[in-house]
C-alpha cells in the first residue's frame, strides 16, 4: 500500500557512493545554513514580500543572476570532475568515477551550463537593462515574468534534486533515443532530464512572449525601430527565435515523455519509432537556441565598445541587418549536427552551405566592433577586455565551426573532441564572456556601485588563458581521433599528456571563478568608495544610464521623447537646461503576487509526480496550476498607482 | 487609470496573446510533423482507412465548426453590451464543444478497447497526441469559458472582461482552423492514402 503511494520512490533512491553523497550532503547544508540564517536574522518575511513575490523586472533580473551563477559553480564542479577523470583514468587506472557516473556528470554539465547558467544570465540581464534601455517603466507581463522565473527556478531545483533523490540521466544532454528511451534507460535519470527541461523551458516561452512585446509595444515615444539601442535589438532577435522554437522542445520532450511514460512509439527502436526523427526535432529547436543565447551577447558588445571607445557604433544598420540574418538563417541549419545520419549529398550539401552562409553576418558583426574601435580613445576597463577576449576565442571557434561546416570534414570529426572544444569555444568565448562583460558593465545601474577593477582583470586572464588551456589541447585530441565522452582511454594512444593541460587549464578557470567571488566580495565591503552616484559612471550612450543608479522602482519619473540613435549621449550633447518644472503625472505599477511561486511549485510537485509515478499527486500538480491561474484570473485589481505628488516628493528626494 | 492608456493596454495584451498563439501554432507544427513522419509506421497494425469512420468525424467536425460560430455571435453581442445574448451564446458555444470532445474521447474509447491503442503503433502513438493535444487545448478552453462566463454573470460586459472574451474567441477560432488541418490532414488522408 505504502510502497504504492510512493510510485517507483524507495531508500534505494537515495545516494550510497562517497562523491555523490558529498555533493548531496553539501547541498542540504548549505540549505539549511542559508534558511537558517534568514531564520535567525528574521528576514524570511523581508524575503518574501521584497523579493520573491516582486514583480519588478529589477528585482526578478537579480533573482535570475543569482541561481545562475549559483548553477555555474556547480557546472563547474562537474567540469572539473571530467577533467580529473580524463586526465587519469587511462591504462591500468581508472580514475575516481565509474562509466555510469562519469556520464551522469557530463549530462548534467551541459544540461545545467546551457538551460540554468547561460539561459539565466540572459533572461536576467533582459529583465535589469532591456526596460531601462527603451526607456520603459515596466514590462508588458509582469505577473507572467514572476511566473517565468519560477518556472525556472523549478526546473533548476528538480534537476539538482536529482542528485540527492535518484540518479540523473546518463543519455547526454540532448538525451538521444533509443539510448534515452525505457528499454535501455529504465532508471528516473532521463525523467528528470525531461520534466527539468519541460518546466524550464515554459518559463523560457513565456518570457520570450513577454519580453517581444515589450519591445514592440513599450518603448519610449519617439523611439523608432532603428533607433533602438543594439543590446535591445539583440533580445528582439533573440526572442524572436525563442518563440519560434521554444515551443518544438515542448513538443519533443512531451513525446519523449509519452514513450516512456504511457508506452508511445515515437522514438522507439520498436513499434515503428523513428529516432532520427527526435534528433531533427531536437535540433530544430537546438540550434536557434545556440543563437537564442549569443545574440544577446552580441548586443552586450555592441553597446561595450562604443562606450569605451568614446565613439558611435560603427555601421549600426549592418548590425541590425547581420542580427536579423543570424537569426532567419539560425533555422536553417539544424541538419548540420548530424551529416553523419545519411540525409543523403544534396540535403548535406544545402545545409553545409547555409552553415559557412552564417559566417557572413557574423563576421560583419566583427568587423564593425574593430571598426568601432579604430581611432577611438580606447579605454581598457574589465568589459572591454572581455569583449577582446572575445575576438580572439569567438574567430577561432568561428573558424572550427566553417571547416566543420564542410560535410567531408564533419564527418571525420563528428562527436569528436574537436567538436567539443568548437561548441565550448563558442559558448564560453562568446556567452560567457559576453554575460560577464554584461554584467561588469552594468552592475553599477544595478546595485548603484560599481566593481573592483584589478580583482575583475585577474579574473579576466585567469579565465581568458585558462578556458585556452583547456579547449586548445581539446581541439589537436579531437583531432588525433579522441572522441568526446570518454571515462576511459588506452595509455598507448599517447593522448593524456594534452589531458592533463586541459585539466590544468580549468585549474586556471576555477582559480578565476575565484576571483570572481572574491571581487564580488571586496566590492560589497569597499562600496562606500566606488558609489556611483551620476548613474552614468561610464559616459555611456544609451537611456538606462540617464537615470539614477540603481534605478528607482517605477524606473523614470517622465517619459520625455525621445529622437534619434544613442538618445542619452545626444541629450548630454545638448546640454538641454531641464524644464523649469517637471510635470509628474500618476504611475501605474503592479503589486506584488505570491501566484507566480505558488504555480511553479506545483508545477514542481507535478514534475516530480511523474518522475517517480506517484500517480495521485501528479494530478493535484495540475489542479493546483489551474486554480492558481483562475485565483489570478479573478483579481481586478492586480495594479497600484503612486500619484504625482508622489513622484514629485521622491524624485526631489533623489536630487 | 485615462481611457487612452486603458486601449493602449488592452492592444498590448491582445497583440500578446497573439504572439502566444503563434507559440502554439509551432507546437502544432512540430506534432503534426511528427505525425507526417509517422503515419505509414503502422507496425502490422491497422492504418487510418480501417479505423476513422468519416460520417462520424464530419458530425464531430460540424460541431465544431458550428461552435466557431456561435462564439462569433457571442462577441458581436459583447461588443454591443448584451449581457444576455452574450451568455445564451457561449452557453450554446460550451455545448457545442462539449458535444465535440464528447465524440473525440468516444472515438479514442472505442480504438484503445479494439486493441488499437497509442501502444500499438508509432502511427497510433501520433495520432493519439496529436488529436488529444488539440482536445487538451479545447478543455483548457471549455474550463476558461466557464469560468469567464460566471465572471461575466456577475459583473456584466466590462472593459476587462471584453478584452478576456475577444482572447478567448481567438483561441476558439484557432483551434477551429488546428482542427481543420486535423481533418484533413489526419482524417482526409488517412482514409484515402
Amino acid at each position: 500500500m505504502f510502497a504504492n503511494l510512493l510510485g517507483r520512490l524507495s531508500w534505494q533512491a537515495f545516494p550510497h557512493d562517497a562523491i555523490t553523497l558529498g555533493g548531496a550532503v553539501s547541498m542540504v547544508v548549505i540549505g539549511t545554513a542559508l534558511f537558517g540564517f534568514l531564520l535567525y536574522t528574521k528576514r524570511l518575511k523581508w524575503l518574501w514580500k521584497e523579493w520573491l513575490t516582486s514583480l519588478d523586472p529589477k528585482k526578478i533580473g537579480v533573482m535570475y543572476v543569482v541561481v545562475a551563477l549559483v548553477m555555474l559553480l556547480r557546472g563547474l564542479a562537474d567540469a572539473s570532475l571530467m577533467r580529473v577523470q580524463q586526465a587519469t583514468s587511462v591504462g591500468n587506472s581508472h580514475g575516481l568515477l565509474d562509466a555510469n557516473h562519469f556520464q551522469q556528470i557530463f549530462s548534467a554539465h551541459g544540461t545545467i551550463m546551457i538551460f540554468f547558467v547561460a539561459m539565466g544570465l540572459m533572461f536576467g540581464l533582459i529583465n535589469l537593462i532591456m526596460p531601462l534601455q527603451i526607456g520603459a517603466r515596466d514590462v508588458a507581463f509582469p505577473f507572467l515574468n514572476s511566473v517565468a522565473f519560477w518556472l525556472f527556478a523549478a526546473g533548476m531545483l528538480l534537476i539538482n534534486l536529482s542528485l540527492i533523490v535518484g540518479e540523473f540521466s546518463a543519455a547526454g544532454w540532448l538525451a538521444y533515443p533509443p539510448l534515452s528511451e525505457l528499454a535501455y534507460s529504465p532508471g528516473v535519470g532521463v525523467d528528470y532530464w525531461i520534466w527539468a527541461l519541460q518546466i524550464a523551458g515554459a518559463g523560457s516561452l513565456l518570457s520570450g512572449i513577454n519580453f517581444l512585446v515589450t519591445i514592440l509595444r513599450m518603448r519610449r515615444p519617439g523611439m523608432k525601430l532603428m533607433h533602438m539601442p543594439l543590446f535591445t535589438w539583440s533580445v528582439l532577435c533573440s526572442m524572436v527565435l525563442v518563440v519560434f522554437a521554444f515551443p518544438i522542445l515542448t513538443g519533443t520532450l512531451a513525446m519523449l515523455a509519452l514513450d516512456r511514460t504511457l508506452g508511445m512509439h515515437f522514438f522507439t527502436a520498436d513499434g515503428g519509432g523513428n529516432a532520427m526523427m527526435y534528433v531533427n526535432l531536437i535540433w530544430a529547436w537546438g540550434h536557434p537556441e545556440v543563437y537564442i543565447l549569443v545574440l544577446p551577447a552580441f548586443g552586450i558588445f555592441s553597446e561595450i565598445v562604443p562606450t569605451f571607445s568614446r565613439k558611435r557604433l560603427f555601421g549600426y544598420s549592418s548590425m541590425v541587418a547581420a542580427l536579423i540574418a543570424i537569426t532567419f538563417l539560425s533555422y536553417v541549419v539544424w541538419l548540420h549536427h548530424f551529416f553523419t545520419m545519411g540525409a543523403g549529398g544534396d540535403v548535406n550539401a544545402f545545409f553545409g552551405i547555409m552553415t559557412m552562409v552564417i559566417a557572413i553576418p557574423t563576421g560583419v558583426k566583427v568587423f564593425n566592433w574593430m571598426f568601432t574601435m579604430y581611432r577611438g580613445r580606447i579605454k581598457f576597463a574589465t568589459p572591454m577586455l572581455w569583449f577582446m577576449g572575445f575576438v580572439v576565442t569567438f574567430t577561432i571557434g568561428g573558424l572550427a565551426g566553417v571547416m566543420m561546416a564542410v560535410p567531408a570534414i564533419d564527418f571525420q570529426v563528428h562527436n569528436s573532441l574537436f567538436l567539443v572544444a568548437h561548441f565550448h569555444t563558442m559558448i564560453v568565448g562568446g556567452v560567457v564572456f559576453g554575460f560577464f562583460a554584461g554584467l561588469t558593465y552594468w552592475f553599477p545601474k544595478i546595485f548603484g556601485y560599481t566593481l573592483n577593477e584589478r580583482l575583475g582583470r585577474y579574473a579576466f586572464w585567469c579565465w581568458f588563458v585558462g578556458f585556452l588551456l583547456a579547449f586548445v589541447p581539446l581541439y589537436i585530441l579531437g583531432l588525433m581521433g579522441a572522441t568526446r565522452r570518454m571515462d576511459h582511454y588506452d595509455a598507448s594512444l599517447g593522448w593524456q599528456g594534452l589531458f592533463i593541460v586541459a585539466a590544468l587549464g580549468v585549474g586556471l578557470v576555477l582559480l578565476g571563478t575565484g576571483f570572481q567571488v572574491l571581487q564580488l566580495i571586496v566590492s560589497i565591503k569597499d562600496r562606500a568608495k566606488h558609489l556611483d552616484k551620476s548613474g552614468d559612471p561610464w559616459n555611456g550612450r544609451t537611456l538606462e544610464w540617464s537615470t539614477t543608479s540603481p534605478a528607482p522602482f517605477y524606473n523614470f519619473a517622465l517619459q520625455t521623447p525621445v529622437s534619434g540613435r544613442d538618445a542619452f549621449w545626444e541629450m548630454k550633447q545638448a546640454k538641454a537646461t531641464p524644464h523649469a518644472k517637471p510635470q509628474y503625472e500618476d504611475i501605474t505599477l503592479p503589486k506584488n503576487s505570491g501566484l507566480g511561486v505558488f504555480i511553479a511549485g506545483f508545477a514542481f510537485i507535478a514534475g516530480f509526480a511523474v518522475i517517480w509515478h506517484i500517480w495521485w499527486a501528479a494530478p493535484l500538480g495540475l489542479f493546483g496550476i489551474i486554480a492558481c491561474v483562475i485565483i489570478r484570473a479573478m483579481n481586478d485589481e492586480p495594479e497600484y498607482t503612486v500619484s504625482a505628488e508622489e513622484i514629485a516628493k521622491l524624485e526631489r528626494g533623489r536630487a | 487609470m485615462s481611457q487612452t492608456t486603458e486601449q493602449t493596454a488592452t492592444a498590448k495584451t491582445i497583440f500578446g496573446f497573439w504572439v502566444y498563439l503563434m507559440t502554439d501554432c509551432v507546437l502544432f507544427a512540430s506534432l503534426f510533423a511528427s505525425f507526417a513522419v509517422l503515419r505509414f509506421s503502422t507496425y502490422g497494425g491497422s492504418a487510418g482507412n480501417e479505423l476513422f469512420s468519416m460520417p462520424y468525424v464530419l458530425v464531430e467536425t460540424m460541431a465544431l465548426l458550428f461552435s466557431s460560430y456561435t462564439a462569433g455571435l457571442g462577441l458581436l453581442a459583447a461588443r454591443r453590451g448584451n449581457k444576455r445574448q452574450v451568455l445564451g451564446w457561449f452557453a450554446v458555444t460550451m455545448l457545442l464543444g462539449l458535444m465535440f470532445l464528447t465524440m473525440e474521447l468516444s472515438e479514442f474509447h472505442k480504438l484503445a478497447v479494439e486493441g488499437n491503442s497509442w501502444r500499438r503503433s508509432g502511427f497510433l502513438s501520433a495520432f493519439f497526441t496529436l488529436v488529444g493535444t488539440h482536445g487538451a487545448h479545447i478543455t483548457t478552453g471549455l474550463i476558461w469559458m466557464a469560468v469567464l462566463l460566471a465572471k461575466i454573470w456577475q459583473q456584466g460586459i466590462t472593459s476587462v472582461n471584453l478584452k478576456r472574451l475577444t482572447m478567448l474567441s481567438m483561441f476558439w477560432h484557432f483551434l477551429d482552423i488546428i482542427w481543420i488541418f486535423i481533418f484533413t490532414i489526419v482524417y482526409l488522408f488517412g482514409v484515402n492514402p
